[in-house]
């Protein structure tokens, strides 16, 4: 059995920040830092472009590099961080049960850190009909693939999604000899992407095509084609391709959370928690984009550094206050993160709110009201748009009743 | 019951089995075998073993490059009392018999199997009123322990259904069964047994003194009903060479049809009924502890919502016709009618993530029975019309074929130098598994790395089934024999590993990130 001070699930972005700052305080190995997968550093790992440690390092390098920097530095300041380590399930309220290749470990902490990121949903969850070819990829799969296996995708790739990440995966089906013949996006408005359309033109022949969704996947064997539907005309069309690329549409990898009966946010699906990332088991923390998926690397990895203050208060003994207001997200928010204002806690992470939008809202007039009274009301610089995550300032909410009714945000 | 008709296209899902090539040099060609059985699904894997624990030389053929990989693969994998069969049937009796046999073979081999019961809910004022003729169905069936209840039990028991159930009968005996195991435990047991099994080998054309090759009509046979030793044979012409034996099983699901065709009969046809299924997450299993049935109308038996032995829940079959043989694409059709389903059913299963989706195709046949015809002067016998009971009742029919065959003629001396049946791997949440067993990580550690982080599927078990006596021929064999990327994230985590896995046949994962 182990028993370290602090254990953190997940050595990606946020768990290796958290364990960077909690280590030099704990004491060499009192933090133990546990990842299912051979190497520590998530997935920057296998993204392997620049654009990584803008508002954490502060200077841009490529995923790669961060993972090693952000490794490196958990190390340097005493983490114990163990690879091939994967914890299968509690034993205990701050106990876990690990299978590593040299044996099943239990470790005892007094305090837990989830840092388990999201995933992409495959094909099978966004409910796509048709065959069941080889050639079918979330963007995870193919960066995987191409990156850290040095493996052939195929020729003609059509690309679902216009995110960030959808970029990234053309940008990764380009290094490994696939063209991207078309990109597609359920969302109307192709102006949401004006940021990443103009060097995406230069990527990419076609336009995105907007309003349009996969209706069947075509191919014994192989993939042939996939057929897509502009949704607004019904119209379909065969596109051939040998290779299809499912991005975005994220979900948290909750395992862990739920089978510990945590409280979780139906919107996030990730857990409930405070602006201190206090979830709802004394002394299990959580961070990064397991509840806000899915944010860029650095805002994970600033979580990381947020949550460390409040695992080190709880370590001393504090107790945080029990009265807690949910702050909830009205249409057109899918979500808002954290999703608890406890009485007496600190602005969450980076002084911002997140928030998820289903539609496009250009000049976003944001407002917050509790108990049937609008508080405040003001216009963001910046538009909420589908595909990425929308940031309010912390001080919108000033004058909230933290021993109120919920705190609503809504346009 | 595998495909006999030809595959979609050449290495169908793109798999090739190699070893399947390396393997069959030239004199399993030479031979002359005692049976061959024509379908290494669960039902011609069941029959293969069962004759080779006599002294008699078997081979089993398939068109498929693996075994079970046709109907038996999607089925819905449950262990059947047979309470709902039409009585007097064939089917009834051997159902019966067959989850006897079954269950205790399960236990031998380590067939995962969960005694989960089953709750037939009655959503209407028909439904309700049908459930005593049913509870008297499966008395004439003799299954006696279904017990009808009302309303509040029906949610005391299953507390996540939606709103309006009017009352339930419960058959506590209705179990989960792995459906991949059974077939791969059989045809490696036959194989242990000394059957010749050939992949990959699909039956074009039949040839001997009594097949009924073109314009020949059955039964013109001088032969009697005993095959004389050293006799006449029949020759089967198969996609890669000729396999000669003195009696032939036709066991060939979906292509039971045309195979029998090229015997010279027109017996029946077979129709590929298609159904689709979704597979929920694991984190939705508290939801359904057990398989929820609806009462069977004149329209088929309907959509059920069943906890998988993996730990998952299920939701469906769709019935639909098709007349395509290869076509198991799943359709936007099959899925909303799943979702308007499944959201009355039960809603909150809804809410949960798909982790799934798979279409099969079950032989469904114009007759009301299965159909075990044998025609002793051509030593060929007819095992068609298994349904999805088939998987149930694969060691019934196996044992009621060596019967037919026997009366028909066959000399059966049963071996007194039987092999052990085999230990397979388990695949069932329920049980143990290799990431979870301490003792047998100390011994061996590649059962403590885990490759395939949803469904925890570890190097060693991997490293296991391409060292068996018969390997995975692809990506989808390997699934059904570890469960790798079956899991909810299938393949964003673990895809490039298993492939490299692969690619090494079973090597360590040091060796495939070479």
């Amino acid at each position: 059995m182990l028993t370290p001070d602090v254990v953190i699930v997940g050595a990606g972005p946020a768990g290796l920040t958290a364990a960077a700052e909690l280590a030099p305080r704990c004491g060499t190995g009192r933090v133990l830092v546990l990842d299912r997968e051979a190497a520590a550093g998530g997935i920057p790992r296998h993204s392997d472009h620049t654009g990584y440690g803008i508002r954490d390092l502060k200077r841009v390098v490529t995923g790669p590099a961060y993972a090693r920097t952000l490794v490196d530095r958990a190390r340097a300041a005493g983490a114990d961080i163990r690879t091939e380590a994967t914890v299968t399930g509690w034993s205990g309220e701050r106990s876990l049960e690990v299978t590593t290749p040299s044996g099943r470990l239990r470790v005892d902490a007094r305090a837990v850190v989830l840092a388990t990121g999201a995933r992409e949903r495959p094909r099978a969850a966004r409910l796509i009909p048709g065959d069941r070819p080889a050639g079918v990829y979330t963007t995870g799969q193919l960066q995987n693939l191409v990156h850290l296996h040095h493996r052939e995708v195929g020729r003609r790739a059509v690309v679902v999604g216009a995110e960030l990440v959808s970029w990234s995966a053309v940008l990764t089906l380009r290094e490994a000899g696939c063209r991207t013949v078309l990109m597609t996006t359920e969302y109307d408005t192709p102006d949401a992407y004006a940021a990443f359309h103009v060097p995406g033109r230069a990527l990419l022949k076609e336009a995105v095509a907007t309003g349009t969704r996969i209706t069947r996947i075509i191919g014994h064997g192989r993939l042939e084609a996939v057929e897509v539907e502009e949704t607004a005309t019904g119209v379909r069309r065969t596109v051939a391709c040998d290779t299809l690329i499912l991005t975005g549409s994220w979900i948290p990898d909750h395992e862990l959370a739920r089978t510990a009966g945590l409280d979780l946010d139906p919107g996030t699906k990730g857990p409930l928690v405070d602006t201190a990332l206090r979830t709802s088991r004394p002394g299990v923390f959580a961070a990064g984009n397991l509840l806000h998926a899915v944010d860029t690397a650095d805002i994970a990895a600033l979580d990381g550094r947020h949550v460390a203050r409040h695992v080190r208060l709880w370590l001393d003994g504090h107790q945080p206050h029990e009265t807690a207001v949910p702050i909830v997200a009205d249409e057109p928010f899918r979500w808002v993160a954290p999703g608890l204002l406890r009485v007496g806690d600190p602005a969450p992470p980076r002084d911002r709110l997140l928030l998820w939008t289903e539609r496009l809202v250009r000049v976003p007039r944001v407002t917050v009201r509790q108990d049937g009274r609008l508080l405040n009301r003001r216009v963001i610089p910046w538009p909420a748009a589908p595909g990425r995550v929308f940031r309010v300032p912390w001080n919108l909410l000033r004058n909230v009743d933290p021993k109120g009714g919920p705190i609503r945000i809504g346009l | 019951m595998t495909e006999h008709s030809p595959p979609a296209g050449p290495g169908a899902r793109g798999e090739v089995n190699e070893q399947a090539n390396e393997q069959v040099n030239e004199s399993v060609y030479d031979k002359v075998y005692d049976v061959a059985v024509i379908g290494a699904g669960v039902v011609g894997s069941a029959i293969a073993r069962d004759l080779s624990g006599h002294d008699l030389s078997v081979v089993l053929l398939d068109a498929r490059d693996d075994v079970g990989d046709g109907t038996s693969k999607a089925n819905t994998a449950i262990l059947h009392t047979g309470f709902d069969a039409k009585p007097g049937t064939l089917e009834s009796r051997l159902v019966r018999r067959g989850y006897e046999l079954l269950s205790a073979y399960a236990d031998d081999t380590g067939i995962p199997v969960e005694r989960t019961g089953a709750l037939l809910v009655a959503w209407t004022p028909e439904e309700q009123d049908a459930l005593p003729g049913l509870r008297e169905k499966a008395v004439a069936n003799g299954y006696e322990h279904c017990e009808p209840v009302t309303a509040e039990e029906v949610y005391r028991q299953v507390p996540a259904l939606g709103p309006g159930a009017l009352g339930g009968l419960t058959v506590p005996d209705e179990s989960i069964i792995c459906t991949w195991t059974t077939t791969l435990a059989l045809a490696t047991d036959a194989t242990a047994r000394g059957t010749t099994v050939l992949l990959g080998h699909r039956v074009d054309a039949v040839e001997g003194a009594e097949a009924g090759t073109e314009g020949t009509a059955a039964g013109e046979s001088t032969a009697g009903t005993e095959a004389a030793p050293g006799g006449d044979t029949t020759t089967l012409r198969t996609s890669r060479g000729s396999v000669t034996a003195r009696w032939v099983v036709n066991a060939a699901g979906l292509g039971a049809d045309a195979l029998d065709g090229l015997f010279g009969h027109r017996r029946f046809t077979v129709t590929p009924r298609r159904g689709e299924l979704l597979v929920f997450d694991k984190l939705a299993r508290p939801l359904a502890d057990r398989i929820v049935l609806p009462v069977p109308s004149s329209l088929g038996k309907g959509v059920l919502i069943s906890p998988t032995i993996y730990g998952n829940v299920m939701l469906g079959p769709t019935a639909e016709d098709l007349t395509d043989r290869t076509d198991t694409g799943t359709s936007e059709s099959g899925f909303e009618f799943l979702r308007t389903k499944g959201t009355r059913l039960m809603p909150t299963l809804l809410e949960e993530e798909v982790t799934a989706s798979y279409a099969g195709l079950r032989a469904a046949i114009d007759h009301g029975d299965y159909l075990i015809e044998p025609s002793p002067e051509q030593r060929y016998l007819l095992v068609g019309g298994i349904r999805s009971t088939g998987l149930t009742a694969s060691l019934a029919i196996a044992e009621h074929v060596r019967g037919v065959l026997a009366e028909a003629g066959l000399k059966l001396e049963p071996r007194l130098d039987l092999p052990e049946p085999p230990r397979m791997p388990n695949l069932g949440e329920a049980y143990l598994r290799p990431y979870q067993d301490a003792a047998l990580i100390a011994e061996d550690s590649a059962y403590g790395r885990i490759v395939c982080f949803c469904e925890r599927v570890t190097e060693g078990e991997i490293r296991d089934a391409y060292r068996s006596p018969l390997p995975p021929a692809g990506l989808d064999g390997l699934r059904r024999r570890t469960r790798a990327m079956n899991g909810r994230c299938q393949g964003f985590y673990c895809g490039a590993t298993v492939d490299a896995l692969m690619a090494t046949k079973g090597g360590t994962c040091q060796e495939a990130a070479k």
